[in-house]
Parts: structure tokens; sequence; C-alpha cells
């Protein structure tokens, strides 16, 4: 018996929830567009998104620097996360518990550690010197960006990757490898389809934030390697041009629902992705 | 099942984790020196521990951060556990579909995109309103309650898909209203998550850099707005002494969870291995 009463009850209780939606997620995309499509005075006109074809490099070298990232992570982390699921179940918990603890250190300071690093005076020279090789430049290059993004964001792709295997079923392997599957084969055939949901929510995880940061670069890439993230954050707090910070929000928000399109695409027999505490 | 791991790929881990924690054993080091250099280690103090606690800037900041933590995880745990209760018993689906895009949006937008949105926002508003400055306290709150909001829901929800369906019909025809059925059948049964999902909210909101940096103003300044602008010029050695605390912080905390995890899982153990001699014991009769 179903009581009418009551189900009105529960279309009630989250109805503050959508309208919170309404006010707060959709309301802001609307007022973006609306400064997008205006000018300083209110007027409706076309300039900012004219004005975003001046920031075409800029565009591209997030992009390039966002994927060489997000691949640097897939690397580091498959293996990483492979050897992880094989430990004995208490390691395993250390050892996640110590994938997770840098994440937890403000990301600010730790973006900030790695110049200390880096610098020409920095440790890393310091010990090189030291062993007597000559100094390398670390500080202000497109690698050191690279490295900071990678850093940063490791741990996104460490422990989707780490979900997925260990669901993995090793028996699986095994008869891969009894099959006459090699290392290569089997990796290809076996591991990599059975660990898409991990491998596709670690990619949009790095690849994400990687693509829209404005802080890694502005320490580690010293001014040289702008990205979209230092175009946007400069118009809204130091030129104060909201129209065209706006504008370039929307190319920014457009490039990464076509890049999670693409990527959903792949992994459309999926359900379920690796959910990250 | 776990076999043991060869020589080689210890080696790996050793290396990564090496990477990994570098950059945090830098500042633990050089807060302990006793002069303001980064590269010269020139003999261990406290002296930068001293220096933050008497920065008034950075410990106004630090309040600041906890208040605005708490009060904003407790309102969208509060919101998030309601708001799942009737999205998981909505008969119109339709409803309930684009409720949960729309959850989506901030989870899929980036930081920046999601702060920027926000702050065009009140600032459209404050100019409706014709009022300057309303950047600060309220509109931080807001935008993390929003942030939040998503996470808390998506952790809660998962959760009534094993629950019985029956169970809310019973408490309702043994004459609970549907609030008593609430707080007496269907809170207990997702408490974990609740509490799950608020620490994660409140965990985000300390973390949070990116969005509150474009929705906050000069009048409420968080820790990561505070460190954001001690970065832009040459950072003095206590910034490493709070890094360190923080970072103590924490390890203990998660350390503590582990243990908590571990005992758990003994304990389920334990009484599993008693029921299993119980039920032996009761055969053997």
């Amino acid at each position: 018996m179903k009581n009418k009463p009551s189900s009105k009850f529960y279309n009630g209780i989250s109805a503050p929830y959508a309208l919170w939606c309404v006010l707060f997620i959709v309301a802001p995309l609307i007022i973006v567009l609306y400064y997008a499509l205006t000018n300083s005075d209110g007027n409706f006109t076309l300039d900012n998104i004219k004005h975003l074809s001046m920031y075409g490099d800029t565009i591209a070298r997030s992009i390039y620097f966002g994927l060489i990232a997000t691949v640097i992570c897939l690397f580091i982390s498959y293996p990483l996360a492979y050897f992880i699921s094989k430990t004995k179940a208490s390691t395993q918990s250390v050892l996640i518990m110590m994938v997770m603890v840098p994440m937890w250190m403000n990301f600010l300071l730790r973006t900030y550690a790695i110049m200390v690093l880096f610098e020409d005076t920095g440790i890393i020279n310091n010990i090189l010197n030291a062993l007597g090789i000559s100094p390398v430049h670390l500080i202000n290059t497109s690698g050191a960006v690279i490295f900071g993004m990678v850093y940063n964001y490791l741990p996104f792709m460490i422990l989707p990757l780490y979900t997925a295997m260990t669901k993995l079923d090793y028996r699986l392997i095994e008869a891969a490898r009894d099959l006459g599957a090699n290392g290569f084969q089997t990796v290809k055939d076996v591991m990599i389809p059975l660990t898409k949901s991990g491998i596709i929510s670690g990619i949009t995880m790095v690849f994400v934030p990687s693509v829209s940061t404005f802080y890694i670069s502005q320490k580690l890439g010293g001014g040289k390697y702008t990205l979209i993230g230092d175009i946007i954050e400069m118009q809204f707090q130091t030129a104060y041009n909201y129209n065209l910070g706006a504008s370039i929000s929307m190319l920014l928000m457009i490039l990464i629902l076509i890049c999670l399109a693409v990527m959903n695409k792949f992994g459309e027999d999926q359900t379920e992705g690796g959910v990250v505490v | 099942m776990s076999k043991k791991l060869s020589g080689g790929s210890k080696l790996y881990l050793a290396v990564i984790f090496i990477i990994l924690y570098a950059p945090i054993f830098v500042l633990v080091f050089y807060s302990f020196n006793s002069s303001n250099s980064t590269s010269v280690f020139t003999g261990f103090s406290l002296h930068w521990y001293k220096e933050l606690v008497k920065d008034t800037a950075t410990i106004a900041a630090l309040r600041n951060t906890l208040v605005l933590a708490v009060v904003s995880s407790v309102i969208s745990t509060f919101i998030g556990t309601v708001t799942s209760v009737g999205l998981h018993y909505t008969k119109t689906k339709l409803y309930k579909k684009s409720v949960m895009t729309t959850t989506n949006i901030p989870m899929m937008n980036p930081d920046i995109v999601t702060g920027i949105s926000m702050m065009l926002l009140f600032v459209f508003v404050g100019a409706l309103l014709h009022k300057s400055g309303v950047l600060g306290f309220g509109t931080m709150l807001i935008a993390h309650i929003t942030f939040q909001l998503p996470y808390v829901i998506l952790n809660i929800l998962p959760r009534f898909k094993t629950m019985d369906k029956y169970l809310i019909d019973a408490a309702e025809d043994l004459g609970c209203t549907p609030i008593q059925a609430f707080t007496k059948v269907t809170l207990p049964y997702i408490k974990a998550e609740v509490l799950a999902a608020f620490i994660m909210a409140f965990t985000l909101s300390l973390d949070d850099f990116v969005i509150s940096y474009f929705v906050s103003g000069p009048t409420f300044q968080t820790l990561p707005i505070h460190i954001y602008s001690m970065t832009k010029k040459r950072v003095t050695p206590d910034m490493y002494a709070l890094s360190t605390i923080i970072f103590i912080v924490v390890f203990i905390l998660l350390v503590l969870s582990n243990m908590a995890q571990d005992q758990e899982r003994m304990e389920k153990r334990r009484i599993r291995r008693e029921l299993r001699q119980e039920k032996k014991e009761r055969e053997a009769i």
C-alpha cells in the first residue's frame, strides 16, 4: 500500500537542494555566458569571443602540457597500483595511506617546496655540486611545470587505478600467461581492458585540474609558460576584464566537456567508475 | 593469492615514494633551521615555530578556515542527507534525473570555472542591489556548501540501493510519521555514509584554494588564501613550520583511522570465529 502524503513529502524535502542547484550551479553558468557576450557597459558584443583567437598559443600549450602530464601519471601509476594491489592486505592499506598523505598537504605549499628543490641554488643543485656534477637548470622550464602537474595530481591517478586493480581476478593473468601470452600481451589484452574504468577516471581526474591550473605554471614556470588558468586568473584578479575572463572560462569549460565526452565514449560499456575517497 | 614482490618492483615503489615525499621533507627539515635560508642548514632551532605562534594574521586565517569548514560541512551534510532520502524515494524520475545531472556539473567543471562563475553571480547580484564589497564570509560559505553538496550526495545515495525498500513502508504502517521513519529507520542505516560524507566535506573545505580565492574578500581570509599571498613573495620558514604541523596532524589522523579500521576488521574476525565456535559446540550437542 502506497500512502500519498509520504511521496509528496519526499519530493518536498529534496526541493531546497533543487532550488540551491538552480541558484548556485545553473544561474552562475548563465551569468558567465551573459558576461562573455556583453561588454563592460552591459551591451551585447562578440568582441570577447573574437579576442579568444589571441590566446591560441596558450590554449594549445595548456592542452599539450595537460596531456603530457596525464600520460606520465598514467605510466607511473599503472605499475605502481599493480604492485600495491599485489602486496598483503595490511601493507596495501599502509601504502595507500602513504599515497594519500601528500594529497592532504596544502597544494600551494607542496608546489612551493618543489620550487625550493629546483632552484639554481636549491637543494638538488647543492647535492649535485657536492657530488662534483655540474648544476642543471630546472626551475622556470616547461619540464618543471609538467613535473609540478605530475607531482600534484599523481594520487588522483593512483587511487582509481588501485581500486580497479583490487577487483582484478589474478587467475585471469595467470591463465593468459599459461596460454602463452607474453608480458606485453597480458597487459594489453587482459589487464588494460579489465581496469578500463580506473584508467578513464584517473585520466579525467588528472587532465581536468592540469589543463585548468594556474598556480603551478606561475611558480615553476616563472611566468614564461602561461596557461589558460593563468589568463583567466589575470582577467579576474589583476586586469579586471570580467567579460574577457568569462569568455575564456566558457572556452575552457567547452574544451573539457568535449574531452570528457570523448573519454566517456571510450568507456561506454563501463557502468561504474573507480570512485576515490 | 598475493605473491611476493620482486626486488625490481620494490625498488620502483621506493623511488616513487621518495619523490612523492621529498618536497614535504624539505619543508619539514628547513622548518627547524635556525636561519631563514632554504639551501644551507645552519643549525637546529624552534625559532620559526615561535614566530608562527606570534603571527596573528596566520592564526586568524587558521581560525577562519576552521570556522568555515565546520559551518559549511555541517550545513552541507544536513542538506545532502535530507536530499538523498528525498531523491531516493521520489516517484518523479525526470526530477531525480535532472537534479543528479546538475549535481554532476561542479564535479566535472574545473575549479577555476566554478570559482569565477560564483564570483560573477555574487558581483552581478551585488551590482543589482547597488552594494559593493559583497565578497566575504557569506559568499565563501555559499561556495563551499555548493562544492561539498555533490560529494555528500554521491557518498550517501548509493547506500540506499542495498536498503530493503519495505523497511520504511513497515515503519509507516506501524504508525511512524515520515519524520520518525527517517530518524528511527533510515538514519541509523546510512549513519556510516553520513559520517564519511561529513569528514570528506570538512577536508574539502579545509583544503580548497581555487574556488575560495575567487569568492573571498579582504574581510575574510582562509589559510590557503593567506598562504597564497605569502608565497607571492619569498616565504619565511614559519610557513614551513605551519606545513610541518599540518603534515603531522594529517599523518596522525590517517594512522588513527587506519588503526580503527584494522581494529574493526579484527573485531569482525573475532566475532565470526566465536560464532563458528558456538555453532560447532551446538552441533556437538
